[in-house]
């Protein structure tokens, strides 16, 4: 049974071997799940690839559901759903496994210490990706007006920031973007 | 699972928290992860920190920040890792399950809905224009986040956190040099400050 010959091997596969590399969350991997979609399996073109992102940005859940629609658009309900497991389960696994040896050696100092030093990288992390995102979203001065208009509001306030989400829609949707 | 873990009782033995009001069941923690996972566009991680921190006090925003550090830099997708994790510290490995299952089981019916929905509407131009204008909403979003994970270390004016923050900030985002490098150079040294500062103060 090769690989290429049957798909769903092939996500599951390529998909859980990318989980486990894919340090910094599942928008960093962004890059390699092209190369594999595109490039390497041809499983997608260029510009389904890049409309497939679109949906999963516009759908909610969690970023990674980008792989749900790769898989999806190969081998259908079945591939989206082998796709979705192998680029989860194996790193949630280790996650589980992490954190309860974590605990159970609460005593000892250096687990704490670990997770002390490594909030500041993390939240430094965010930031900066929270800048790419923003050099491609925000394109004209309005775009940025919302930007810092919804930080601001989600900050400051307890609205519900689905508001901000629905708001920024409409004016998309308006041309005013 | 062996009968060696009792999952319930994993988080009590830390007995200077004795404020821990309630331990969400699996149902709630189903429900907790679907409700923020369907909010979440453009990220669940906005929508985590306000239930988990904000509307159900189940975590401190400290325990949330370490917590969440910790998910971030194990591989694979951080939210999912998090759900896992916090569903796992309330009640095991069901919990954890229970978590998981919220987190990625309804937005993936939906993600599929809307692909197969694509597939047979291929033109998305309104859709894409939507979808700039909600993509530049959640950025925003996301740094209110950012802002409000600051919040714990500038209460305590941690200086050395704060500036080692700003210069991952720096390196990835203005100068874009690769992450892997850059986290190979930080993680340790943001160790040896940690273990150096907290040696001076409590001798």
């Amino acid at each position: 049974m090769s690989s290429e010959s049957n798909p769903i091997a092939a996500l599951l596969w390529t998909f859980g071997l990318m989980s486990l590399f894919a340090v910094g969350g599942a928008n960093s991997a962004i890059p390699e799940m092209h190369r594999a979609a595109v490039d390497v399996h041809h499983w997608l073109t260029d510009k389904q690839f890049a409309d497939v992102f679109a949906i999963s940005q516009l759908s909610p859940g969690p970023n990674v559901l980008i792989v749900t629609l790769i898989g999806y658009s190969v081998a259908g309900v079945a591939g989206a759903l082998a796709a979705t497991i192998a680029m989860c389960g194996p790193t949630a696994l280790l996650a589980y496994y992490v954190s309860r040896f974590l605990d159970r050696s609460r005593d000892a100092r250096w687990p704490a210490l670990i997770q002390a030093a490594l909030v500041p990288l993390s939240i430094g992390l965010m930031a900066a990706s929270g800048l790419i995102v923003a050099q491609t979203s925000d394109q004209s001065w309005i775009a940025v007006l919302i930007t810092i208009g919804a930080a601001a509001l989600a900050f400051a306030t307890r609205i519900n920031p689905l508001w901000m989400l629905l708001a920024g829609g409409l004016l998309g949707f308006a041309g005013v973007v | 699972m062996p009968p060696e873990s009792p999952p319930v009782a994993a988080p009590a033995p830390d007995a200077s928290d004795p404020s821990q009001p309630h331990q969400p069941g699996l149902f709630e923690l189903f429900l907790a992860f679907a409700k923020m996972s369907l909010a979440g566009f453009g990220g669940v991680l906005v929508w985590a920190r306000r239930s988990i921190v904000e509307q159900h006090r189940w975590m401190t925003a400290e325990e949330f920040n370490e917590t969440f550090a910790l998910c971030h830099f194990l591989p694979g997708p951080n939210i999912v890792n998090l759900s896992v994790v916090f569903g796992a510290r309330f009640r095991g490995i069901a919990g954890g399950l229970a978590a998981f299952a919220g987190l990625v089981g309804p937005p993936m019916v939906i993600a599929t809905a809307l692909a197969a929905l694509y597939a047979r509407y291929g033109d998305v131009d309104v859709l894409r224009r939507t979808l700039a204008g909600v993509a530049c909403a959640a950025v925003g979003l996301l740094f209110a986040v950012v802002f409000k994970m600051m919040m714990p270390l500038l209460k305590r004016r941690d200086v050395t956190g704060l500036v080692i923050l700003a210069a991952v900030f720096v390196a990835i985002g203005l100068i874009r040099w690769p992450l892997q490098i850059v986290l190979l150079v930080a993680i340790p040294l943001s160790l040896a400050i940690t273990i150096l500062t907290r040696r001076m103060v409590k001798p």
